[in-house]
C-alpha cells in the first residue's frame, strides 16, 4: 500500500510543495503588510545559491539554510527601502528584484577557480525518521517519510496562521496592510511593521530556493528552481492570503508537478502524452485558479488586503 | 483664567506654524486647553482647525511652535507618542479599519495588552465600557456593517480604552442627526466632569453655544481671540470666524412651478458590495424646482444619484426626463437629454485631475463644435470659451497649461457647477455642492443653483447639510435606508422633525 502509485505521487507532492509553502507564506506575510513583492524568483534564487554555497564550503546544512535566510532578508531590504521608504512603484521594483537576484545568483554560481556550478552539495536533507515508523501503512510515509525542512514548513504554517490572527502585532500587521492611516492613528509604526514583515517574507522566500539545492536537487545548476517565485506570488491568491490553505495550495501544484512523471510509469497509452505538455500542467492550473478566483464577484470576498501595493505617506492631504 | 501652578493646564500650543506646499495652514496659532472643559475651536473650513488638531494629535509635526501637555514639553513624532501622552483625535474621516471587529480596532496599537489577543475578553471590555458612557455598540461586529453614528462612537470608545485624557472631536456632528449630537453632548459632558478635556471642533455656532465651555476662533490659519462662551454673542463669533457680516442668499417662495421635468417610480439600486441601497423610491421634480433629499450619509444618497445619471443600473423601476423615458439610455445620452450632475467626489468623478481647467471645462460638450469639428478638437474653442467661462464663474487661481488638481475646493467647485451649467441642462442633480468650501464659494454656488431654478431647470439637491437645505428648496424628502420616508413643503420642516425621520422614525407610525 506504501508503494502505491498514489501514495507514491502524493510524498513527491509534498517534497514539491515544500519550496512553494515556504515562498508563499513569506509573500502571504509581506503582502499582509501591504507590500508587494513581485521579486519572489529572484530573493529563491539567492536563498539557493546562498544556500548551497554555505554548506558547500562548511559542510554544515544549518548554515546553508542560515545563509539563505539571510540572503533573501538581504534582498528583500531593497524591495523594502523602494517601497517603504521611497514609495516608488511596488510593481517595478519587485520585477527589478526578481531579475536581479536571478542574474545576480548565477553569477555566483559561475566565478571562482572552482565555480560552484555542477558540483553536487556535501550535505543533504535526508529523511527524518526510519524504520518501523515510516513502514506503517498510510501514515508512515504521510507522516513520518519526510525531511526536517518539511516538518519546519508546518511548522511555519502553524506560527504564521496563528500569529496573523491571534496576536497582537499579527492584528497590527492586517491593519496596515488594510489601512495604514487608521492603524497609525491608532499608534501603530506603519513603516516599522512593514520592514519587519517584508524582511521576514524574504527570509522565508531564501529558506525556499534553499530546499531545491539542499534537498530536491542537490547539485548546483543555473536555473535549479523552475519558475517557483512565480508560482508562489499565484499561490498567494488561490490561498487567498491564509497560511493553512497555502500549504494545500502548494501541494496541489506539487502534485500537477509531478503528474508527468507519474503517468510516465503507468505504460500506454498515458505515456504517449508529450512530457512537454504534461510540464505544462501547473502552469495552466495557475491560469484556470487565477481566472475563477479573480473574476466577478468573488473577487471581493477573497481577502485580498485593501492597500496592496499603495505607498502610505501620512501628510497626504 | 483660573490656571496656576499647581493645576496645569490640559494643554499648550504656543506659536504653531505649519505650511502644507506653499500655504500657511497654521500661522503663529496659540492654543490653550483647561482640564475638564469643553473647549469650541471654531472656524470656517480651511481655517486650519483640523491641521492644529492634527498637530495636537502627533500626526503632523509642525514647523515650529511649542506644546506643553500637563505643564511639561513634548514633541510628538507620531500619533503614538500622542496617545502614549493621553492625547487621542476622532478624525473627520474616521481612521477605523473597515475589514476588523469592533474589540479588534480597540485593541490595535494598544501598548498594553498581551501579546495573544483574546477576542472574547476584549469585546466584553468594548461592550462594558460602551455601557458606561452611552455608547452602546455590538462589539463582535466589523466597522463596514456599522452606520457613521456607530462607528463614530467606537472612535471614541477607541480613546477611552486608552484612557486619554484630552480628545479632540473633529467636526463629531456633521455625520449625526440633531437627535444623535445631543446624545454626543451628553457623553462629552460626562467626559468632562471626569475631568477629561475635549476640544470640540465646528463651525456650527449653535452647537458650539450650546456644549462648550470656551471658545477659541482661528481664521485664514491664525487665531483670532479666545473666550469662555457664556460671554460670547452668537453674532459675534459669527464675525470673528468670517472677517465680515455674512448673508447667504436663500431662496424666494416662487409660485410658477411647472411640469415635471424629472419623474423617478419605484427605482431599485445595488451598492457596490451588492446591498440593495436604493429600495424603491419615488420622486419628482418639477422645472424651476429645487427638490432637497435629506439623509445620513450611507443611506443610498450615492446609489440614488448615480442611478439617475446612468453610472449604476437600475435593478427595477424608470426615470423620465421631459417626459422621455431614460431608464436604459447610456451616460452620454442622458447628458445629450439635458441632465447635469454635480457628484460629491470633485476630483476624480467630477474632474479629470491631470487635464487643465480649460479642457474640465470643455469635457461634457468636447465631442460637438466648437469644440470639434470633423473629429479634429479645435484648440481655439477651448481656450476661447475656456478665458469666458473661468471669468464668467469667477474661477480663481488658473494658471494656464496646469492641471486643475491644483486649485483650492471652492474653485473646483466653480468650474464643476458652471461646466454643468454651460450644458443647458433641464434637470440638475448635485451631491453635497457646497461641503468643505469657504463663505464666499458656497455664496457663489448656492446663488448658481437658485439662478438655475429661475430659470426653470428642475434641481434635484441630496445632502447632509440640514441648512444648505432648507436654505435652497422648495420641498425636502428624507431618506432613510434607501427608501423616502418623509416629504414636506420646506416652509413645514423643522431640524427636529427632518433630524427624526433621518433615524428613522416614521411620522405618525406609531
Amino acid at each position: 500500500m506504501n508503494d502505491s502509485l498514489l501514495m507514491l505521487t502524493v510524498v513527491a507532492a509534498i517534497g514539491l510543495g515544500t519550496p512553494l509553502i515556504f515562498a508563499t507564506i513569506g509573500e502571504i506575510i509581506t503582502e499582509r503588510s501591504g507590500i508587494l513583492n513581485l521579486g519572489v524568483q529572484g530573493m529563491m534564487l539567492m536563498g539557493a545559491v546562498a544556500g548551497f554555497w554555505a554548506t558547500f564550503t562548511t559542510g554544515s546544512l544549518l548554515l546553508g539554510v542560515l545563509a539563505a535566510v539571510v540572503a533573501g532578508a538581504a534582498l528583500s531590504s531593497i524591495h523594502a527601502f523602494t517601497s517603504i521608504t521611497l514609495r516608488a512603484n511596488q510593481i517595478v521594483s519587485g520585477l527589478a528584484l526578481a531579475i536581479f537576484g536571478a542574474g545576480l545568483a548565477s553569477f555566483l554560481g559561475k566565478i571562482g577557480n572552482d565555480p560552484l556550478v555542477g558540483n553536487p552539495s556535501r550535505e543533504v536533507f535526508e529523511p527524518l525518521f526510519t524504520g518501523w515508523l515510516v513502514d506503517l501503512p498510510l501514515v508512515g510515509p504521510l507522516l513520518f517519510g519526510h525531511d526536517l525542512l518539511v516538518y519546519v514548513s508546518w511548522l511555519v504554517a502553524g506560527i504564521a496562521s496563528y500569529y496573523l490572527f491571534h496576536t497582537r502585532m499579527g492584528l497590527s500587521l492586517r491593519a496596515v496592510g488594510e489601512d495604514p492611516a487608521s492603524a497609525e492613528a491608532a499608534g501603530v509604526n506603519v513603516s516599522k511593521v512593514r520592514y519587519v514583515h517584508v524582511l521576514t517574507g524574504g527570509a522565508l522566500a531564501g529558506l525556499g530556493g534553499a530546499y531545491f539545492s539542499l534537498a530536491l536537487v542537490p547539485t548546483w545548476q543555473d536555473d535549479p528552481i523552475g519558475a517557483a517565485g512565480w508560482i508562489a506570488i499565484a499561490l498567494v491568491i488561490l490561498s487567498s492570503w491564509r497560511p493553512w490553505r497555502a500549504v494545500f495550495a502548494a501541494y496541489l501544484f506539487g502534485a500537477a508537478s509531478r503528474v508527468q512523471f507519474t503517468l510516465q510509469t503507468l505504460g500506454e497509452p498515458w505515456s504517449d502524452i508529450p512530457s512537454t505538455l504534461l510540464s505544462m500542467l501547473p502552469f495552466v492550473l495557475a491560469i484556470i485558479a487565477m481566472i475563477v478566483l479573480t473574476s466577478g464577484k468573488r473577487a471581493r470576498y477573497l481577502g485580498a488586503p485593501a492597500a496592496l501595493a499603495i505607498p502610505y505617506f501620512r501628510e497626504e492631504r | 483664567m483660573t490656571s496656576d501652578a499647581a493645576t496645569p493646564l490640559a494643554a499648550e500650543l504656543i506659536g504653531i506654524d505649519k505650511e502644507f506646499y506653499g500655504v500657511k495652514a497654521n500661522d503663529n496659532v496659540n492654543f490653550l486647553l483647561e482640564r475638564g472643559q469643553v473647549h469650541a475651536l471654531l472656524g470656517e473650513n480651511g481655517a486650519g482647525k483640523s491641521t492644529l488638531c492634527s498637530i495636537l494629535a502627533g500626526l503632523y509635526r509642525p514647523d515650529s511652535g511649542e506644546m506643553h501637555i500637563s505643564g511639561a514639553p513634548v514633541l510628538f513624532k507620531s500619533p503614538k507618542d500622542a496617545l502614549a501622552a493621553g492625547v487621542g483625535m476622532v478624525y473627520q474621516h474616521f481612521r477605523l479599519v473597515a475589514n476588523l471587529t469592533v474589540a479588534e480596532n480597540l485593541a490595535l496599537g494598544h501598548p498594553g495588552l498581551d501579546v495573544r489577543l483574546n477576542q472574547k475578553e476584549l469585546q466584553q471590555a468594548a461592550t462594558e465600557l460602551g455601557q458606561r458612557y452611552g455608547l452602546p455598540v455590538d462589539a463582535s461586529a466589523r466597522i463596514w456593517q456599522l452606520s457613521v453614528g456607530e462607528q463614530q462612537r467606537v472612535e471614541i470608545l477607541k480613546l477611552l480604552y486608552r484612557d486619554a485624557q484630552i480628545l479632540i472631536l473633529d467636526e463629531p456632528t456633521a455625520v449625526l442627526t440633531p437627535q444623535e449630537s445631543k446624545v454626543l453632548f451628553k457623553t462629552m459632558r460626562q467626559l468632562a466632569e471626569e475631568g477629561r478635556s475635549i476640544i470640540f471642533v465646528s463651525h456650527k455656532l449653535d452647537e458650539v453655544k450650546q456644549i462648550s465651555d470656551q471658545v477659541t476662533v482661528l481664521r485664514d490659519g491664525k487665531t483670532v481671540g479666545g473666550v469662555a462662551t457664556a460671554d460670547a454673542e452668537p453674532k459675534d463669533l459669527a464675525r470673528m470666524m468670517v472677517g465680515r457680516d455674512l448673508e447667504l442668499p436663500t431662496r424666494k417662495p416662487s409660485e410658477d412651478i411647472g411640469s415635471v421635468m424629472l419623474g423617478v417610480s419605484d427605482i431599485h439600486v445595488q451598492s457596490d458590495r451588492g446591498l440593495e441601497a436604493v429600495r424603491g423610491m419615488t420622486l419628482d421634480v418639477h422645472e424651476g424646482e429645487v427638490v432637497g433629499i435629506a439623509g445620513v450619509s450611507g443611506n443610498g444618497q450615492r446609489e440614488l444619484a448615480q442611478g439617475l445619471v446612468g453610472l449604476r443600473p437600475l435593478t427595477s423601476g424608470s426615470v423620465e426626463l421631459d417626459g422621455v423615458d431614460i431608464t436604459h439610455m447610456s451616460v452620454l445620452s442622458r447628458i445629450r437629454a439635458g441632465c447635469g450632475y454635480v457628484p460629491q467626489s470633485r476630483l476624480g468623478m467630477g474632474l479629470a485631475p491631470g487635464l487643465t481647467t480649460e479642457e474640465n471645462l470643455a469635457l461634457k460638450a468636447f465631442r460637438r463644435p466648437p469644440y470639434s469639428k470633423s473629429r479634429r478638437l479645435v484648440a481655439s474653442a477651448f481656450r476661447d470659451n475656456g478665458e469666458r467661462e473661468i471669468k464668467e464663474y469667477d474661477i480663481r487661481g488658473v494658471r494656464p497649461g496646469l492641471p486643475i488638481r491644483l486649485l483650492s475646493g471652492g474653485n473646483l467647485q466653480k468650474a464643476l457647477v458652471g461646466r454643468e451649467v454651460e450644458m443647458s441642462p433641464k434637470v440638475m442633480i448635485l451631491r453635497s455642492p457646497t461641503r468643505g468650501l469657504d463663505v464666499g464659494a458656497t455664496e457663489a454656488v448656492r446663488n448658481q443653483i437658485l439662478e438655475q431654478r429661475e430659470k426653470g431647470v428642475a434641481v434635484l439637491l441630496i445632502s447632509e447639510d440640514l441648512d444648505e437645505l432648507m436654505a435652497l428648496s422648495d420641498r425636502l424628502l428624507v431618506i432613510y435606508e434607501g427608501e423616502v420616508v418623509g416629504e414636506m413643503p420646506t416652509e413645514d420642516a423643522t431640524a427636529e422633525r427632518l433630524g427624526l425621520l433621518m433615524a428613522g422614525q416614521r411620522e405618525g407610525a406609531s
